[in-house]
C-alpha cells in the first residue's frame, strides 16, 4: 500500500514537472513557485475535527479551490495555553468528538489521495506527541503526507531531538518567533527552523483584534537579516485589508481565529460555501497590485 | 554521594522540569529567572523576606507533638510543622511573600494568580493588598461556586476573582487562563504561580520560598528532640508543602520523604488526582512531568474531595525524587483523609486542611508498624476553617 501510494505520488511529481524539484518538499516548492510569481502565501488554520470530523477533509479540500497555498491544521488539545477562546472552542468541539492525533493523521491520509501537491503542516501541542512517541509520530505522518510541525510548546531549547526526529523523516520543524524575541534566539532559531519561520505579530493569544502593522514591519527587517527562510506573519488578521497589508510585508499571511468564527457562524449547508468565500476574498486582497 | 544540585542551569530535574511555552512567554521567563538569581543572592532580599515572613506570617511555624493521637494510634510519635498558623492559614504565603517581593523589585504594578481551592488566591491576594498592587485571580468557574468564602475574602481584600468558563472549569484551566493574560500583559505583570510546577524558574523559585519550612524543622528537631526525624509526611498535589518540607533534607539519606496524593474515590477508579501513583511523564503548563492523561495525550479530569490536590500534574522536583528513589510516593482517599480531619478535631484540638488530611491519614495508617521511639514529623500545611462546607455536606449536613 504504502510503496503503492509513494510510486503514484512520484509519478505525479514527474508528469507535473517536479522531477527537478525532487529534492525540495512541498513546502519549499509552494514557496519558490510563488516567488516566481511574485505571489504570497494564504495560510488558512483549522482545528482538525471542528465542527465535525467528517467534514475536515472536504474542508481541506474547499480551502485551497479558494486560493490556500498551506493548510495548518490544528491538532486538538485539552489545554491549548496558547490560544485565546475561538480556537480553545474550536479544540473543544473536536474533542467531544474523540479526535486524536491519529484521527488527525488519518484525516491527512485521505487528504493525500486526492491532493498531493498542497503542504499540510500539523500544528499543535506537545503532549499527545509525547504520549504517541518522537519516532512513532514521525514515522506515522510521513506516511500520511504531512509537510511540517508546528508544536507550540516545544521551543528551540526544549528541541534538540525532536527537531532531529523531524529531519530523520523528512518533515519540516517550524518555529514561532515573537516581538520579544531577542537576536540571539533569532540566530538560534534560524539554525533549527525549516520550511518557513510564523512571526506571532502580537503579544497575546491567538484571536486578538489590534495589528500594530509600523511595528511588523521594523521586526520583519530585523528578522530578515538573520532569516533566509520565508516569513509567516499571524496573529490579528481579520480581513482583506489587514490580509493585504501583511502580504506587502511578509510572504505568507496565516490567518485562524477569522476562519473559526466563520466555520462557528455557518449551518452544516452553508459551511462549505462560507469558509471558501472567506478565504477567496482573502486570496483577491492579497493577490490585488 | 554528591550533594543534591537540580535543577541544572536549563531547569531539568533528570528528564523532568525545562521550559515548555510559547515563544511569546520565553523572554518574559528568561528575565524573571535572571532576576531572580540576582535576588536570591542579595542580602537586602534575603533580610526583608526573614523580616516578613517574622513579623507579617508569625514564623517560625512551631513543631507540635501531637500525644494524646500519637498514644490512640500506638505507635511511632507524630509531629505536626504547624503551617496552619501562619497568617491566612496556610503555608502559600510563604511563596507569595517572596515574589510579590519579587515583583516589586521589578517593577511590576500588577499580580495575577491562579487558584483551585482559593487559598493561594487568598494569598495572593493578601500580598497584593500589603505591597499595593493590582491583584487579579483566575480561578475555574466549578471551584468558584464549590469556595463562595474564599472567593468573598479575595474580594474583601481587593483582588478582581475572574470565573474561568473553559475545559473543565478547574484549577488546571485557571492556570491556562493566568498563562494567557500574563503573555497578554507581560510588561506591568508578576505572575505569582502557588505551587512548584509551571515552567523554569518556577518550580525552583517556588521550592526556594518553601523551603523556610525544612531549614525550620532541621533546627527545632535539633533543640527540642535532639535528633531529626525518621520520616517526613506531606500531601502532595503541585507539591509546594511537601517540597518545602523535603528540599533540605534531600541530603540526609537516612529521613525517608513520604509524599501523600489524593486517591479521590479509589486509585482504580477514574476518579482521583493520583498523580505520580498512576500517571504518565508528558508535557503540560510549561515542565515535563507526570500527568493524568488518557491515551492520546489529553488531560483528563482529576477528582480529589481536597480542591487543592485536585490536579492533573505535579512538581517536575517530585516526578524526579520518585524516579530516582529518594521520595517514596502513596495515595489516600477521600474517606480516609475525612476521618483524619474528624480524628485530629477530636485528639487535638486541631482542625486539619482536607489537603493535610491526606498526610495526616497515612501518618495514621503507617505510625502503628513502627515503635514508639519513632518520630514522624507531619506537614500540617493549612488550617480546615475553608473546608468546613465540604465536611458538613459530606456529612449530610448544610451550614
Amino acid at each position: 500500500m504504502q510503496i503503492n501510494l509513494d510510486s503514484i505520488k512520484n509519478l505525479i511529481n514527474f508528469f507535473s514537472g517536479q522531477n527537478d524539484t525532487k529534492k525540495m518538499n512541498r513546502i519549499s516548492g509552494t514557496f519558490s513557485t510563488l516567488k516566481t510569481k511574485n505571489r504570497k502565501a494564504l495560510i488558512p488554520f483549522i482545528a482538525a475535527g471542528d465542527p465535525n470530523p467528517a467534514i475536515t477533509v472536504q474542508l481541506m479540500h474547499q480551502l485551497v479551490q479558494s486560493g490556500a497555498d498551506i493548510i495548518e491544521l490544528g491538532i486538538p488539545f485539552s489545554d491549548p495555553m496558547a490560544d485565546g477562546p475561538t480556537i480553545q472552542r474550536s479544540s473543544e468541539r473536536a474533542l467531544k468528538q474523540h479526535v486524536s492525533l491519529n484521527s488527525v493523521l488519518d484525516m491527512v491520509a485521505e487528504f493525500r489521495k486526492t491532493n498531493t501537491t498542497t503542504p499540510v503542516v500539523l500544528m499543535g501541542y506537545a503532549n499527545p506527541i509525547e504520549a504517541m512517541g518522537y519516532e512513532l509520530f514521525a514515522a506515522k505522518a510521513k506516511d500520511c503526507g504531512v509537510d511540517g510541525v508546528l508544536i507550540v510548546d516545544y521551543p528551540p531549547e526544549e528541541s534538540g531531538e525532536w527537531v532531529q526526529c523531524l529531519d530523520q523523516h523528512g518533515i519540516d520543524a517550524i518555529f514561532l518567533l515573537s516581538p520579544t524575541t531577542p537576536q540571539e534566539r533569532i540566530q538560534q532559531v534560524a539554525k533549527m527552523a525549516k520550511g518557513y519561520i510564523y512571526y506571532v505579530s502580537l503579544k497575546g493569544v491567538t484571536g486578538a483584534s489590534h495589528l500594530d502593522l509600523q511595528n511588523v514591519s521594523l521586526v520583519l527587517k530585523r528578522l530578515r537579516q538573520y532569516i533566509s527562510l520565508p516569513i509567516g506573519v499571524g496573529f490579528g488578521i481579520r480581513d482583506g485589508e489587514t490580509a493585504r497589508a501583511v502580504a506587502d510585508l511578509a510572504d505568507a499571511v496565516v490567518v485562524g481565529s477569522r476562519i473559526i468564527e466563520e466555520i462557528e457562524k455557518s449551518s452544516g449547508a452553508e459551511l462549505l460555501n462560507n469558509v471558501g468565500d472567506l478565504l477567496s476574498t482573502l486570496r483577491r486582497a492579497i493577490d490585488e497590485n | 554521594m554528591s550533594a543534591y544540585d537540580l535543577p541544572s542551569k536549563s531547569g531539568h530535574f533528570g528528564p523532568y522540569g525545562g521550559i515548555f511555552v510559547a515563544e511569546t512567554l520565553i523572554s518574559a521567563l528568561d528575565d524573571l529567572r535572571k532576576q531572580y538569581e540576582f535576588y536570591r543572592d542579595d542580602p537586602d532580599f534575603q533580610a526583608e523576606f526573614a523580616y516578613e515572613l517574622k513579623h507579617y506570617v508569625g514564623r517560625p511555624s512551631p513543631i507540635y507533638h501531637a500525644k494524646r493521637w500519637s498514644e490512640h494510634l500506638g505507635g511511632a510519635q507524630i509531629l505536626l510543622k504547624r503551617e496552619d498558623l501562619n497568617h491566612t492559614g496556610a503555608h502559600k504565603i510563604n511563596n507569595t511573600i517572596g515574589q510579590a517581593l519579587l515583583a516589586q523589585r521589578m517593577g511590576k504594578k500588577r499580580v495575577i494568580a491562579e487558584t483551585g481551592a482559593g487559598q493561594h488566591g487568598v494569598a495572593s491576594a493578601t500580598v497584593a493588598a500589603r505591597y499595593g498592587m493590582e491583584c487579579v485571580v483566575y480561578m475555574g468557574s466549578e471551584d468558584v461556586k464549590r469556595q463562595a468564602t474564599n472567593v468573598y475574602r479575595m474580594k474583601l481584600l481587593g483582588a478582581t476573582v475572574v470565573p474561568v468558563e473553559s475545559g473543565s472549569r478547574t484549577l488546571k484551566d485557571a492556570l491556562n487562563e493566568a498563562m494567557r493574560d500574563w503573555v497578554t500583559h507581560v510588561e506591568n505583570t508578576f505572575y505569582i504561580i502557588g505551587t512548584v510546577a509551571g515552567p523554569h524558574p518556577y518550580p525552583m523559585m517556588v521550592r526556594d520560598f518553601q523551603a523556610i519550612i525544612g531549614k525550620e524543622s532541621k533546627v527545632q528537631m535539633q533543640e527540642d528532640f535532639n535528633r531529626q526525624p525518621d520520616a517526613l509526611i506531606a500531601c502532595v498535589g503541585g507539591g509546594s508543602n511537601a517540597i518545602g518540607l523535603f528540599y533540605p533534607y534531600i541530603d540526609d539519606v537516612n529521613v525517608r520523604l513520604i509524599g501523600v496524593e489524593a486517591a479521590g474515590k479509589g486509585i482504580d477508579t477514574n476518579q482521583h488526582a493520583a498523580t505520580l501513583s498512576t500517571g504518565k511523564p508528558g508535557v503540560l503548563h510549561g515542565n515535563r512531568t507526570y500527568l493524568i492523561q488518557d491515551e492520546n495525550g489529553q488531560i483528563i479530569e482529576t477528582h480529589s474531595i481536597s480542591a487543592g490536590l485536585d490536579y492533573p500534574g505535579v512538581g517536575p522536583e517530585h516526578a524526579w525524587l520518585k524516579d530516582c528513589g529518594r521520595a517514596e510516593y502513596v495515595a489516600i482517599t477521600d474517606d480516609e483523609a475525612l476521618e483524619a480531619f474528624h480524628t485530629l478535631c477530636r485528639y487535638e484540638g486541631i482542625m486539619p486542611a482536607l489537603e493535610s488530611s491526606h498526610a495526616l491519614a497515612y501518618a495514621a495508617k503507617y505510625t502503628p508498624t513502627l515503635s514508639k521511639d519513632k518520630l514522624l514529623l507531619v506537614n500540617l500545611s493549612g488550617r480546615g476553617d475553608k473546608d468546613m462546607a465540604t465536611v458538613a455536606q459530606m456529612s449530610g449536613l448544610t451550614l
